[in-house]
């Protein structure tokens, strides 16, 4: 506790308390929204239509403006869950429980948007819908995972509970992420190699990576709003009795 | 009493309450042999289809069979009070715990060990594989014990858990089910696993470490 200065422990605080943070999120969600269709119309326009034609995989190459940054947007969501559920374990703050059961959902929609634009792509690419190559299959997994979170804490009904036993489960789950992360060294199969992360020199064109960061850091402000809109939802849930909602409702009606 | 005497003293008594109730010790045996005889009844007798599936069949019945037998875990302790007796306890949750996994493991997994090379000899598993899969049965079953407390204990008060369970705890399985399996295959071709067993050792001394420190917090939290 001690080594956190002050005025940074008081904003967390401040930032935590949940009246405080729902008209932050109010606050925060329009200029959210401007800067993610900033990013996305230039981000679709140069990936769909800027972007030079692939010499081997012609036009089906594209769907990677949207599979890659679901795909990467996937695991960021996980390791940002059990960084919240570590949070709310030590710290046992409130905010923290209620972004960690609001983003499981979004995360499992991201992971199903990539497992399903992936088996796209493949079709035309490797002639099937499915293989059973490591990193789809361990994709697979991670939606198996997100599942769990989201039936575990719907099982249990007290939710300050829940929120306990989906931190602990999220914790455990990472161990998963960079099995993940290694399987395509590991088994190395019928995946591409990653074509992004050689920082040196990347086996992708500028004009194909520009969209394509444009579209990952649009989808990382789409997943902010969606956040931001699901845990004010929560928090309404949660605290229906609070004299700060029953404000809320009067200030609306 | 010291805590090496209570973990001990958890054994002794699970290992003594599994033996006064020894048909349901039987059932995850019973579970497993039935599964594996399963599969050339509805795959097919040809023994070479067999023999190629051998492995990842015996494994993938072993994982159910240890599934089936988590419930076990902490069930009967949570509902007639001893687990609350073993929260108030002073000594550390977590070894109390390590015990009671090591006494269900004796109980639930090395029971498998003993049928699982008469079952590869049914489905004609070559002999060169035999202590491959012996090995692999050693090393990995203690670690589906170990990562499925975790489950246990966030289900176990839940009424309907048993559904929840497998799937908080079969993707977690998943690393186990690709090296033991690869180990067993690769064995039967004659190939070196030295690789497989290592990385399912590290796995087998990772979880033995790690996993009963979520297990004690989740117990305290169903136990709530």
């Amino acid at each position: 506790m001690s080594f956190i200065p002050a005025p940074i422990s008081r904003f967390f605080h401040r930032t935590a308390s949940p009246p405080h943070f729902y008209a932050l999120a109010n606050r925060f969600i329009p200029w959210l929204t401007v800067l993610f269709l900033l990013l996305l119309i230039p981000g679709l326009y140069g990936g769909l239509i800027m972007a030079p034609t692939d010499y081997q995989q012609g036009d089906s190459y594209r769907i990677i403006y949207i599979h890659v940054p679901a795909a990467w947007m996937s695991l960021f969501i996980y390791v940002l869950m059990a960084v919240m559920g570590g949070i709310a374990l030590i710290w046992r703050m409130k905010l923290a429980e209620v972004m960690l059961i609001s983003s499981a959902p979004i995360g499992a929609g991201f992971t199903f948007i990539a497992l399903v634009t992936g088996s796209l792509w493949g079709k035309p690419m490797w002639g099937t819908w499915w293989v059973w190559d490591a990193r789809l299959t361990s994709e697979l997994i991670l939606l198996f995972l997100y599942l769990g979170v989201i039936s575990l804490h719907g099982a249990i009904e007290d939710k300050r509970n829940a929120a306990r036993a989906v931190s602990i489960l999220a914790l455990v789950g990472v161990v998963n992420i960079p099995i993940i992360h290694y399987s395509v060294e590991w088994w190395n199969t019928l995946h591409q190699g990653p074509t992004v992360s050689k920082m040196d020199k990347p086996s992708i064109h500028i004009s194909m990576l520009i969209p394509l960061l444009l579209m990952a850091v649009a989808f990382k402000v789409y997943y902010a709003i969606a956040l931001l809109q699901a845990a004010k939802l929560e928090l309404l849930k949660r605290e229906s009795s609070a004299q700060w909602v029953k404000n809320l409702l009067e200030k609306t009606v | 009493m010291s805590l090496t005497q209570a973990f001990w003293a958890i054994i002794r008594r699970d290992l003594l309450l599994a033996f006064r109730r020894r048909a349901e010790m039987a059932n995850p045996l019973l579970f497993f042999v039935m599964v594996v005889t399963l599969f050339p009844l509805a795959v097919g007798a040809q023994p070479n289809l067999l023999q190629t599936m051998a492995p990842g069949v015996i494994w993938v019945s072993a994982l159910l069979a240890a599934l089936l037998s988590l419930d076990g875990l902490f069930r009967s302790d949570f509902e007639d009070g001893s687990l609350e007796q073993l929260l108030l306890s002073p000594h550390s949750l977590s070894i109390l715990v390590l015990g009671k996994i090591v006494a269900h493991w004796l109980v639930t997994g090395l029971p498998l060990l003993l049928i699982a090379p008469l079952l590869a000899l049914f489905l004609g598993l070559p002999e060169r594989a035999m202590p491959t899969l012996w090995l692999t049965l050693i090393l990995a079953t203690p670690v589906l014990s170990l990562i499925g407390a975790i489950g246990v204990a966030l289900t176990v008060g839940l009424r309907r858990g048993g559904m929840i369970l497998s799937l908080l705890v079969l993707p977690l399985y998943i690393p186990v089910l690709i090296f033991a399996s690869n180990a067993v295959d690769r064995a039967a071709s004659g190939l070196p696993v030295t690789a497989q067993i290592n990385i399912l050792l590290s796995m087998f001394l990772l979880s033995l470490v790690l996993t009963p420190l979520p297990t004690a917090a989740a117990l305290k939290m169903s136990v709530n």
